[in-house]
């Protein structure tokens, strides 16, 4: 039997053969004050960034929102800024103008390295940061440089503006720590000193999907050559980032060789490791010893190199 | 319920004021509405890359989008790329020349990312090529006569480049 939409739906008249997502009602709002006005008298509404992922999850049905907010059209959301020693990018920047800023290059690099890797060009060029760090994929790589830099995420609400540093900000598997009335209106990533080393590797089956483990790195190293400070990052293991805390006070001190960082990153082995269908919890294990060596090595060498590329 | 909005689009340089439904795809408009059934769907969750569309001069997946999203924008579908009708794109020519297409089904696809992507990189390495169309999936070629044609292309838009740089 042929169903119609209008028969499923109940629509009347103009029938649009094909349509994927469910009923909802549209709003596009055009500043952040009215968006938290439709998100404190709205029920079951969600928020549309670039769609990259919510436009999935509405075509395949896995999400069923009375009402659709749309925030393209939202002033003063879009920005690339340095500011008191952090790069400050809003919310509904686009990943496409994060890969190409040079300010982000600069102060940055390890984004800059990381976002090549986030999707494609056509995913780019529609999504966004926010989006991105909304949505809490556990390997996806914006999440993970925001672990990694210890961003601080903007928010907006009913009762005003308030920050949550990151490590705050995931609750659990692919959930913000935002409350029902508020939007992330944009994130800080504090800068590391000029000349840091920076890596960002991962393993996934192909170029542009979501790593199966993620591995992003950054140090800082003396005239001596021995690390004074670091940030080992791991996407892809748990519900969110892991900060590899004994790895990055293991390291200070130490002059970065091969066969070192093999003995300092065997200890990854032990962290928790998500169990799926992509790849059991023994393989990411063995990634997560793996992956934070060769992003170490890299970030050792560019600084040896004295010219991040 | 049904809401619907009015748009107003332009699609390969001509204007459209149409009424959409709020929840129907950018793509299921091109096709459906517009009859423009050169964009392809193939998966209609962002993965297939069958559906891209140039958004304001960028590569989208047109899946991925609503129709009401598109008011007040400028959209190049597959339909646009020709100077005319009895002339080819030179991307379209190097792609009939290379044999770059076997069925066609995510042609329409790969030919508006590359659009996008030689303007941003008019010299592209073979692997440039590889990462740009790793968005776009075809089960017919292999690629490697995609990438050939992409290459092709590359240097007759260069040399188109060079020669209008002359005139």
């Amino acid at each position: 039997m042929i169903l119609k939409c209008c028969t499923v739906f109940g629509t009347e008249s103009k029938c649009a053969p094909g349509m994927k997502p469910p009923p909802f009602s549209y709003h596009d709002p055009q500043t952040t004050a009215e968006v938290v006005g439709l998100l404190t008298s709205l029920d079951n509404a969600k928020l549309l960034a670039g769609g990259q992922s919510l436009m999935p999850m509405l075509n395949m049905r896995f999400v069923l929102p009375d009402h659709v907010i749309d925030l393209n059209k939202v002033d003063g959301l879009s920005y690339i800024r340095e500011r008191d020693g952090a790069l400050e990018i809003g919310a509904m920047t686009r990943q496409r103008d994060i890969e190409f800023s040079d300010l982000v290059a600069r102060s940055s690099p390890l984004m800059r390295e990381a976002i090549q890797q986030v999707g494609h060009r056509q995913t780019r060029n529609r999504g966004t940061l926010g989006g991105s760090l909304c949505h809490l994929d556990p390997s996806a790589e914006l999440v993970t440089v925001a672990a990694a830099h210890d961003a601080t995420i903007s928010v907006t609400g009913k009762n005003g503006t308030r920050s949550i540093a990151f490590a705050d900000f995931p609750l659990g598997y692919m959930t913000p720590a935002l409350e029902l009335d508020e939007l992330l209106t944009g994130a800080s990533f504090p800068s590391w000193p000029a000349g840091h080393g920076y890596a960002f590797v991962e393993f996934a089956r192909r170029h542009g999907d979501f790593a199966i483990v993620s591995a992003a790195a950054l140090i800082v190293e003396d005239a001596n050559g021995k690390v004074t400070r670091a940030a080992v990052t791991l996407g892809g293991m748990g519900p969110a980032p892991v900060r590899a805390r004994e790895v990055e006070q293991a390291l200070i001190g130490e002059t970065i060789t091969e066969q070192r960082l093999r003995d300092i990153c065997e200890s990854l082995r032990k962290l928790e490791a998500i169990d799926d269908i992509h790849a059991p919890a023994s393989y990411r294990q063995q990634l997560a010893t793996v992956l934070p060596r060769r992003a170490l090595l890299k970030a050792h060498e560019r600084i040896f190199a004295g010219r991040p590329s | 319920m049904s809401e619907a909005r009015q748009i107003a689009v332009t699609v390969n340089g001509k204007r459209y004021e149409e009424t959409v439904l709020v929840r129907v795809t950018l793509a299921d408009f091109l096709r459906h509405q517009l009859r423009l059934t050169g964009t392809h769907l193939g998966c209609e969750h962002g993965v297939c890359g069958a559906c891209t569309v140039l958004f304001d001069g960028h590569s989208a997946r047109s899946c991925l989008m609503l129709a009401v999203q598109a008011d007040g924008h400028d959209i190049l579908t597959v339909e646009g790329i020709a100077p005319d009708a009895e002339t080819l794109h030179p991307l379209q020519e190097a792609f009939r020349d290379n044999h770059g297409l076997q069925c066609g089904f995510c042609t329409p696809g790969i030919l508006t990312t590359l659009i996008e992507f030689l303007r941003d990189n008019p010299d592209p390495t073979e692997r440039d090529v590889r990462i740009a169309i790793s968005g776009n999936l075809c089960r017919c070629t292999g690629y490697q006569n995609i990438v050939l044609a992409t290459l092709d292309a590359a240097k007759r838009l260069r040399a188109q480049d060079r020669s209008q740089g002359e005139t």
